[in-house]
């Protein structure tokens, strides 16, 4: 590993402990890797879990810095997570959110009453995974058109069509 | 100074020959900076509400990612944040070194200091230039557009290229800065504070282009934070953070500049805020040339770097690895990163995450003018249509990074 400051802690280890001592149940998995902490929140409880890091005095996860999907490969159950990246405009300190969704079910709770900024960022995991969050005040589609058929990033998508596209 | 509201008896309404009707404004508009289509309700002069309607510009960059070799990702990154190429490199690059956990020399950090702090004197050049000429002042633009045109030439002669450099790599950079370099960029950092001075003179002191911009556009430092604004449209609203600081990288940690804030709030604000930038970056740029030191621009990574011409005329490894890393690609340690840096219109985020093989499993940009322009309809509701313009144009954005 390097040594340069860039890959100092991203996450103080007594915020983690402190975090875990609060509320097991949210962040109870944790993944520590590169310098980057990683809770594996269960869905349910990613919302009440958001409001908790922001409210948390040692905490204080002001500032929503990017929220962006992922899809781990057509066989793999859990197929889809969500990545929640937070980050604390007077600590400085950061951590990530990860949510994890079945190919059936790919509802989880939207975050967009704890920062507005979630809206776009949920409209476009929305468009190009297919996630659904629940409670977002407008979810449509953000950067392809609202007739797409099917969600562009998914890996079963291909990355070139035979037609050309035309506005119904 | 408080924001602009609407009169609380007005109802949204969307009927025609009414009182209030939606305009379309873009995707063609000149002042949306691309292809930005906005969606204005309004109200005779007044913007009752204001919805931005973006993905002209989609081009499946992300699907892209996924296809190619991560050093073949470098390239398309150049294409997002067109104004700000060198800093979307960086982003990708430091985020692939930290998934290699690859130790990049001094010299190559210096470089990247220096060409990174040019790209955004160059970036903010045309902002400014752009942002005056929508509000009417188009002498600004000539001005700007001759400094910008010197540091496409420091880059060009560095890179090969004007636009799309792609001068950095992972594990350092493309090549050693040419012979003669140093003196074109001391001529070029010696003269520059008097061009600055210079685009203070012709708008700073302009009574029309103040009446123009104070008051209007108006978010709170709250606000801005929950609206997950960044760079200079946050510090506009008074809130001192910069990435360089708070999450120091390339050695920014040792480099004396100062974060300017205003307290506005307004478009005035972002405006003093980018000029002040300016003075800050030249600051940067001045201590990185003058800590340039003969080294290494590579890191020490045979399987990762493509090796000098020298070394693979005489070494039978070297050529070796020059064909496996240009056939093949190089693995990558199954992981994921999130990696935010500076770049010229605030916090631009590379998500990477990798299975292991030459290329990566997802690459996500959070591209600064993504958000930043999700925040218009707080600032322009209430404004009157003439003064979105000055909005847009004090949000900085660039639809090439906002629709990806």
């Amino acid at each position: 590993m390097t040594s340069g400051p860039e890959n100092i802690e991203q996450t103080p280890s007594p915020l983690v402990a402190a975090l875990q001592r609060e509320h097991l149940e949210w962040f109870g998995e944790v993944i520590v890797a590169l310098g980057e902490t990683t809770f594996i929140v269960p869905r349910e409880h990613i919302v009440a879990a958001c409001t908790f890091l922001k409210a948390f005095p040692e905490a204080r996860f002001d500032f929503l810095a990017d929220i962006c999907g992922a899809d781990r490969g057509v066989e793999e159950e859990p197929r889809f997570e969500v990545n929640y990246h937070l980050f604390s405009t007077t600590k400085y300190h950061r951590i990530r959110l990860k949510v994890l969704l079945n190919e059936e079910d790919t509802h989880v709770g939207s975050v967009t009453g704890v920062w507005r900024t979630a809206n776009w960022h949920e409209r476009e995991t929305f468009d190009l995974f297919g996630v659904i969050f629940d409670g977002h005040p407008d979810l449509r589609r953000i950067l392809l058109p609202d007739d797409w058929q099917g969600h562009a990033l998914r890996k079963d998508f291909p990355l070139r069509g035979y037609e050309p596209y035309s506005l119904k | 100074m408080s924001s602009a509201t609407i009169p609380p008896q007005f109802e949204i309404v969307d009927r025609p020959l009414d009182t209030q009707m939606t305009i379309s404004m873009g995707p063609q508009h000149p002042s949306t900076h691309g292809v930005l289509r906005l969606e204005l309700v309004l109200d005779g002069e007044m913007v009752v509400k204001a919805t931005p309607d973006i993905g002209y510009l989609h081009t499946g960059m992300e699907k892209l990612f996924e296809y190619k070799k991560y050093q073949q990702g470098i390239v398309i990154t150049d294409r997002m944040d067109y104004l700000n190429p060198l800093g979307n490199n960086l982003a990708y690059v430091m985020a692939g070194e930290k998934l290699l956990g690859l130790e990049i020399p001094e010299r190559a950090q210096t470089i990247r200091v220096l060409m990174c702090e040019l790209q955004r004197i160059g970036s903010h050049l045309v902002w400014l230039g752009t942002h005056a000429l929508d509000i009417g002042a188009m002498t600004v633009f000539f001005y700007c557009f001759r400094e910008r045109e010197k540091i496409l030439n420091l880059i060009e002669a560095a890179s090969g290229g004007r636009l799309t450099p792609s001068y950095f790599r992972i594990g350092g950079l493309m090549m050693d800065l040419p012979a003669g370099f140093e003196n074109r960029c001391r001529q070029f950092l010696e003269a520059f504070p008097r061009a600055l001075d210079e685009f203070h003179k012709l708008l700073s002191g302009n009574k029309i282009f103040q009446r123009r911009t104070q008051g209007i556009g108006y978010i709170s430092a709250e606000d801005a934070i929950d609206w997950g604004l960044a760079g200079p449209c946050l510090r506009g609203s008074g809130v001192a953070l910069d990435i360089r600081r708070a999450n120091p990288y390339c050695g920014y940690e040792k480099y004396d500049f100062e974060i300017p804030t205003e307290a506005d709030c307004d478009v005035w604000a972002r405006y003093m805020v980018r000029m002040r930038e300016m003075k800050e970056s030249h600051k940067i740029a001045v201590q990185a040339v003058s800590r340039l030191k003969p080294g290494p621009t590579k890191a020490d990574a045979p399987k990762v770097v493509l090796p000098d011409r020298e070394a693979m005329k005489t070494h039978m490894d070297a050529l070796i690895h020059h064909f496996l890393i240009v056939a093949e690609g190089f693995d990558v340690p199954a992981g994921e990163v999130y990696f935010p840096i500076e770049a010229s219109k605030g916090e631009l985020g590379v998500y990477m995450k990798s299975d292991g093989g030459p290329k990566p499993s997802r690459v996500h940009f959070r591209g600064p003018s993504f958000v930043n322009l999700s925040a218009l309809p707080v600032m322009s509701e209430g404004e009157m249509v003439a003064d979105i313009v000055a909005i847009i144009g004090s949000l900085d954005i660039v639809l090439g990074e906002i629709d990806r």
